[in-house]
């Protein structure tokens, strides 16, 4: 199976924060790796591919999350003009001007607008449109018209097929984290060469942008000894320092500070080298803002690491990757988990 | 001395080794049970099986320190604050850096060199760099690793009137606190968790109260004190010398009122001098204690300290003897208290 | 049940200290009741069982008000004093506040300007003329409140702490009212919801519920020149689709709306783009608790005027009673 072909169809699927559930099925038919496929609750999937392990397995848990930031109706005005907040961090910049997919009653196609430049007041062309004075125009004529497909909570999501770009860049919407996603099925795909003692669970996650939320139960559900946290982190681009940024088409930024295990961390680096995949070592002083964070402290505390994915334009319908980075993300992770086996998960308590 | 070994130790948040091994060392002889867990809190077993309530004490065992992001090609070091560090503390400190404490300082442009009005603006955290005196990237990675971290240079001392001068004390004065107190004898089960990462949101607390499933928990802290000229009276939050305090409400946790009221009392009855910490804001481990599971009563004594979160902090001796003596005449009440049962 | 909001919005319970409030609820549930009892946080839960296929719903409505703290008393008897909870600046000066052992006093301000005005600007006046004498009305570190009377204005009602003791209202309320439910239903009035959501935190821990349902005040945008927001006085109850604590579960929210059609209660669509409920602390217990929210609209939230229209609050009532004899397999 062609995991780049599934990863494109993830991309351009729908699934906000709290509205993930058609990307579930899309999942169940792109793992034939795992031995069971479920969700829970909140709707995470979790795919599991057992080891070979004897007795009590180690139990590694992946997370990529699935969910998408997204829009939300929150008027319907008198001429059919729908307002909307946000789910999820949008630069309101990028908002003018794109096209929506309104999911009402059916799904809607609509534009984001403004009021056009040539009537703004001098100057006002030199401020950013703010959110409060964007709208969606799904076409309609009045209030009534609207009502009748769309609701107040109704969801929002951008329009966008995937872009091939040069070599194997791509450039899409939501690749924050379906990126992390299909690293997990890439690792999978590798692991069904291999052998492995321990048994994996990869879990593509809901709720991350809203407060990774998905991997606070998850993980309390998974108890997993190890937690590979996989998402994308900023690609080196025009304007931003060296230090803040990790290189596209080098392989994924492998995090150390406080959210990462010491151990884990040293086996990643040497099973790296050991298999001559390519990483950017990439410090993070401040350990917030993906799901390592909320697995690290699930229960009585795993052992975590996060590898970050290098994109580019983040939160922005042209979110732009190597693909190639995301295959090398998946191979790192499936030689990692090759050689977890029980001495090496008890060792991680022992400081 | 204890204080003295603590503070010159060095922990930042998720790198805490030195510290725990310090720790660790100085209970070894005092405790039944040694642990650790997979984000490096230490946990110590006082009486696992005794009778009675379980009693934990908590003090952290990390410290805000600076970690390298970046090497220039120059050789100097790029980093960020791990924890909240104010940067116009940094100018002109001494720091040791990494593993291998390379010694280096944190430079400035020269006075003579800036235009008055430059004078008036603070330092950024970007404008800072770490010399170490490499002449070259190479020769730095040579040293260095990224992901380390520098910390700053400062000696304990005792100054003044009882007062003491020393970086980290917020918590190494806890985890102090929490070593003494493992040396007294009690009755029932006592459980010190040495916690990690409490600069970064308060991280181990939660999963060690999850192992440890305590019945009550009262957290050792270091607390910012800023009774200092030129600020008004009522924004001191503690004052220096006036007893441990106790704490009422902080950003994370409104402490069991019960067990509050109960404090102030023991502090009472054995004329102990405590006050109430008077400010909203700040947080501890209390926050994570408090809602582990199905909830936990919990209470936060800390000492007052100057300058926390900077190269040099000060405190009173009085005070951190004071905390101890409340916290021990507390315990030596509770199990009274189970006798009586 | 006006007479029950005047009686809950008129008792003492900032966050942490919310007995007398948790007092006066257990007496008047008692005795429809299968059991009663409290736990470490101040958490009071009622419940009452259900039948043997049904299935187990936590609703929670919280106890706590906003408030005040004591931080500091001089020489002359004026005290200082912190926020507890999300206490608006420009709802304090000129209003009273109330302490446990019933101390009240005036808050005022500094002299300067409204923009640069900050809570350490404040302080209140408890009529002492020194700090001894202040001293035996109040300690450091005590807590307060807004004091501030019930008033029926008809349809609509004014007090302080309708937040959310209008929402404990409405599930003393449905209590009274159903008899025999389906479903086993966890009545929760939590503590410390708005210091951050920390009751209802570990009382879902424990209870470890099928479905969670809060029942808290939200913002209204139908005064003059509100902020944009699509929810009425008058217009029945709210039901969540999201805030900044919790996105209902999309089945929960279908649920709600259904029941709703159903039973033609009156109800309106909620998108609060800041704040949170006691839901958002529920749906991430354990391995995951799908929840939702039913919101009473409530002009001028946190200030000492908190607006509800009574209809609004019955309906709310009659979404919780007919949600608790609803087959929830679906869930």
């Amino acid at each position: 199976m062609e995991i780049k072909q599934v990863f494109r169809t993830l991309s351009e699927a729908s699934g906000v924060s709290g509205y993930e559930q058609s990307l579930t099925s899309l999942l169940q038919e792109s793992c034939p790796w795992a031995e069971e496929i479920r969700t829970d609750k909140l709707g995470n999937v979790i795919m599991l591919k057992k080891g070979n392990g004897i007795g009590p397995r180690p139990k590694v848990m992946l997370a990529g999350h699935m969910d998408e930031i997204g829009l939300i109706i929150t008027k319907i005005e008198k001429d059919g003009f729908l307002r909307f907040g946000t789910i999820g961090g949008f630069d309101q910049r990028v908002l003018l001007a794109q096209e929506v997919v309104v999911h009402g009653r059916k799904s809607l196609t609509g534009i984001i607008g403004a009021k056009p430049p040539h009537i703004q007041a001098p100057g006002e062309q030199s401020k950013a449109v703010s959110m409060e004075d964007l709208f969606i125009d799904v076409g309609f004529d009045h209030q009534e018209q609207a009502e009748e497909q769309v609701r107040i909570g109704d969801i929002v999501t951008m329009k966008r097929d995937v872009l091939d770009l040069q070599g194997s860049f791509m450039a899409g919407k939501s690749f924050d984290d379906r990126a992390g996603v299909a690293a997990i099925l890439e690792c999978f795909k590798v692991l069904s060469q291999m052998s492995h003692e321990a048994d994996v669970y990869g879990v593509a996650t809901v709720q991350e942008e809203v407060g990774l939320r998905g991997a606070i139960t998850s993980t309390y559900g998974i108890v997993p000894d190890i937690g590979i946290a996989i998402d994308v982190g900023f690609g080196d681009s025009p304007g931003l320092p060296e230090s803040d940024t990790i290189k596209l088409s080098q392989g994924p930024g492998v995090a150390i500070g406080p959210h990462v295990h010491p151990e884990v961390h040293a086996r990643m680096v040497e099973t790296a080298k050991e298999w001559n995949i390519s990483f950017s070592s990439d410090p993070s002083p401040h350990p917030g803002g993906t799901d390592a964070y909320a697995i690290q402290v699930a229960r009585a505390g795993v052992a975590t690491i996060l590898l970050s994915i290098p994109l580019r334009y983040m939160h922005t319908p042209i979110e732009t990757l190597d693909y190639e980075d995301v295959k090398r993300t998946g191979r790192l992770m499936a030689m990692f988990i090759a050689g977890v086996d029980n001495e090496f998960v008890e060792g991680l308590t022992c400081f | 001395m204890l204080l003295a070994r603590l503070t010159e130790a060095n922990g930042a948040p998720g790198q805490e080794g030195e510290v725990r091994d310090l720790i660790r060392a100085e209970i070894e002889p005092h405790v039944h049970e040694i642990k650790t867990d997979a984000l490096g809190n230490l946990i110590a077993i006082k009486n696992p099986d005794a009778q009675g309530p379980k009693v934990m004490l908590a003090a952290h065992m990390d410290e805000v320190a600076l970690m390298i992001v970046g090497i220039e090609g120059n050789g100097f070091l790029k980093f960020r604050p791990i924890g909240g560090v104010d940067p116009r503390v940094l100018v002109a400190k001494s720091v040791l850096v990494g593993s291998k404490k390379i010694p280096g300082v944190i430079g400035s442009k020269p006075i003579h060199l800036q235009k008055p009005p430059e004078r008036e603006r603070a330092f950024t955290m970007q404008e800072l760099l770490i010399d170490i005196g490499a002449k070259n990237k190479e020769e730095a990675e040579r040293l260095v690793k990224l992901g380390e971290c520098a910390y700053f240079t400062t000696k304990y001392e005792e100054l003044g009137n009882s007062k003491v001068k020393a970086k980290a004390l917020d918590d190494r004065v806890g985890c102090a606190l929490a070593i003494r107190l493992l040396q007294e004898e009690v009755s029932f089960p006592l459980i010190v968790a040495f916690t990690v990462q409490e600069e970064v949101g308060l991280r181990g607390a939660g999963v060690a109260t999850y192992q440890i499933r305590p019945d009550l928990a009262l957290v050792l802290e270091g607390t910012t004190a800023s009774d200092v000229p030129g600020t008004d009276e009522h924004k001191h939050a503690t004052t220096v010398g006036e007893g441990p305090c106790i704490t009422v409400i902080d950003r994370v946790s409104i402490p069991h009122p019960p067990l509050v009221q109960e404090l102030f009392a023991v502090a009472s009855e054995e004329g102990i001098k405590v006050q109430v910490r008077r400010n909203t804001a700040g947080g501890t481990d209390a926050g994570q204690i408090q809602l582990s599971e199905e909830g936990v009563k919990v209470a936060t004594i800390a000492v007052p300290c100057r300058y926390i979160h900077s190269p040099v902090s000060v405190m009173s001796k009085n005070d951190y003897e004071g905390a101890y003596k409340l916290v021990k005449s507390y315990l030596k009440r509770l199990q009274e208290r189970e006798a009586s049962k | 049940m006006k007479t029950v909001i005047k009686q809950l919005t008129e008792a003492f319970g900032p966050s942490g200290y919310e007995t007398e409030v948790t007092g006066l609820i257990k007496t008047m549930v008692e005795e429809y009741v299968d059991e009663i009892k409290t736990d470490v946080l101040g958490n009071l839960f009622a419940i009452k069982k259900g039948s043997q296929d049904g299935r187990t719903i936590m609703f929670a409505a919280h106890t706590d008000e906003i408030g005040i703290v004591v931080t500091h008393i001089d020489d002359k008897g004026f005290l200082r004093f912190g926020n507890v909870g999300g206490v608006g600046i420009s709802t304090l000066v000129g209003n009273r506040v109330r302490f446990a052992g019933g101390a009240v006093g005036a808050i005022y301000q500094e002299k300067g300007s409204w923009k640069e005005l900050t809570i350490d600007k404040l302080y209140i006046d408890i009529g002492a003329e020194n700090k001894e004498e202040a001293l035996q009305k109040v300690k450091l570190g005590e807590f307060g409140i807004f004091h501030r009377e019930f008033e029926d204005l008809g349809d609509r009602l004014i007090a302080k702490s309708m937040d959310d003791r209008v929402g404990c209202a409405v599930l003393i309320d449905a209590l009274k009212k159903i008899r025999n439910p389906k479903n086993t239903l966890y009545f929760v009035f939590t503590s410390q919801e708005e210091v951050g959501l920390r009751g209802a935190r570990t009382a879902a821990y424990g209870l470890e519920p099928d479905l969670g349902i809060a029942l808290d005040v939200t913002l209204t945008g139908d005064m003059p020149e509100a902020r944009r927001m699509e929810v009425s006085l008058g217009k029945g109850a709210a039901i969540k689709v999201k805030d900044s604590s919790l996105i209902t579960h999309p089945k929960v929210k279908d649920l709600l709306v259904n029941l709703a059609e159903e039973n033609k209660i009156p109800y309106q669509m909620e998108v609060l783009e800041a704040g949170g409920t006691d839901a958002g602390a529920i749906h991430v217990t354990k391995a995951g608790v799908p929840s939702g929210a039913i919101s009473i609209p409530t002009r001028y939230v946190h200030s000492p005027s908190e607006m509800v229209d009574i209809r609004d609050v019955k309906a709310c009532v009659d979404l919780v009673v007919a949600l608790a004899n609803k087959d929830l397999t679906s869930i």
